[in-house]
């Protein structure tokens, strides 16, 4: 762990390490965390809440897909900031994803059972920048997304 | 928990107020509560009140469109109202708003029902 921490610190700029348990109730403590880090940028309301929303899908995913609501996991997040850029990935260490490709189509769900909406990979298409999946079957999905934080931007020009 | 579910009946309408966070930690309840209210059977249709909602994520998707089909399979007609901007934005990546009705307030909501039934 702290070579990970030493090879995040070599960048610029401002980084921050998140680990805690797949709990669903840890769910509201991660979006709110990582909207709190993010708030020396200044962001608008509505970028928050993008931000907010990105973090609750992939967290929702560690848990019930990564995890099968085995609260024993752990769910790892980073965020970076280099300038108004902001870096964020999230990981498990759990299942996997069989077919990435469908898992990414709008609507399907793999739990359709558990009356899942199957938006999740699209909202976070959709409010990031960049976004981009590794998953490998049996040791883990790792989910890295980027958004630019327009307010500061605009407060310099 | 942080999201609480108020229930009202209004003739033959329920309307279901959500006030706090929906995402999948607390989906499961708000499910939970509004199949009861459903099944206990005095209401035809429903409106679902999103004036004090302050979050939701995909998981709020699911149970919405999960009550949607409870209520269309009863016969009923379920609207929402007082969509925020960022909700609304749920709403249409999913496609949402094409089957649901959304009205500006509980009042203009609970007319149209009532024009219905």
């Amino acid at each position: 762990m702290s070579e990970k921490l030493e090879q995040i610190s070599d960048h610029d700029g401002n980084f921050m390490t998140l680990q805690f348990a797949s709990r669903s109730e840890n769910e509201a403590f991660a979006r709110v965390a990582v909207a709190a880090f993010v708030t020396q940028l200044d962001p608008t309301m509505d970028e928050l809440t993008d931000l907010k929303t990105v973090v609750s899908e992939a967290v929702t995913n560690c848990i019930i897909h990564g995890y099968d609501n085995d609260p024993n996991g752990v769910v790892t997040i980073t965020a970076r900031i280099e300038e108004e850029i902001v870096t964020i990935t999230i990981e498990d260490k759990g299942n996997g994803i069989e077919d990435l490709e469908l898992a990414k189509q709008p609507l399907y769900t793999s739990k359709p059972e558990l009356e899942r909406s199957g938006m999740g990979f699209t909202i976070m298409e959709n409010f990031m920048d960049e976004f981009e999946v590794v998953s490998n079957l049996g040791s883990g999905t790792h989910i890295r997304m980027k958004k630019r934080i327009e307010s500061k931007k605009a407060l310099y020009n | 928990m942080n999201l609480q579910v108020e229930l009202e009946h209004h003739r033959r309408v329920l309307i279901v107020r959500l006030r706090g966070e929906l995402d999948h930690h607390t989906a499961e309840a708000v499910r939970t509560k509004m199949d009861e209210a459903i099944q206990r059977g005095r209401a035809e249709h429903l409106v679902l009140s999103l004036e004090d909602l302050t979050f939701m994520d995909s998981s709020g998707l699911g149970v919405i469109l999960g009550r949607y089909k409870v209520i269309k399979s009863l016969g009923g007609k379920m609207v929402v109202c007082h969509v925020n901007p960022s909700v609304h934005r749920l709403f249409e990546l999913s496609g949402l708003f094409k089957i649901l009705a959304i009205y500006e307030n509980e009042r203009t909501a609970l007319s149209e029902l009532e024009v219905v039934s």
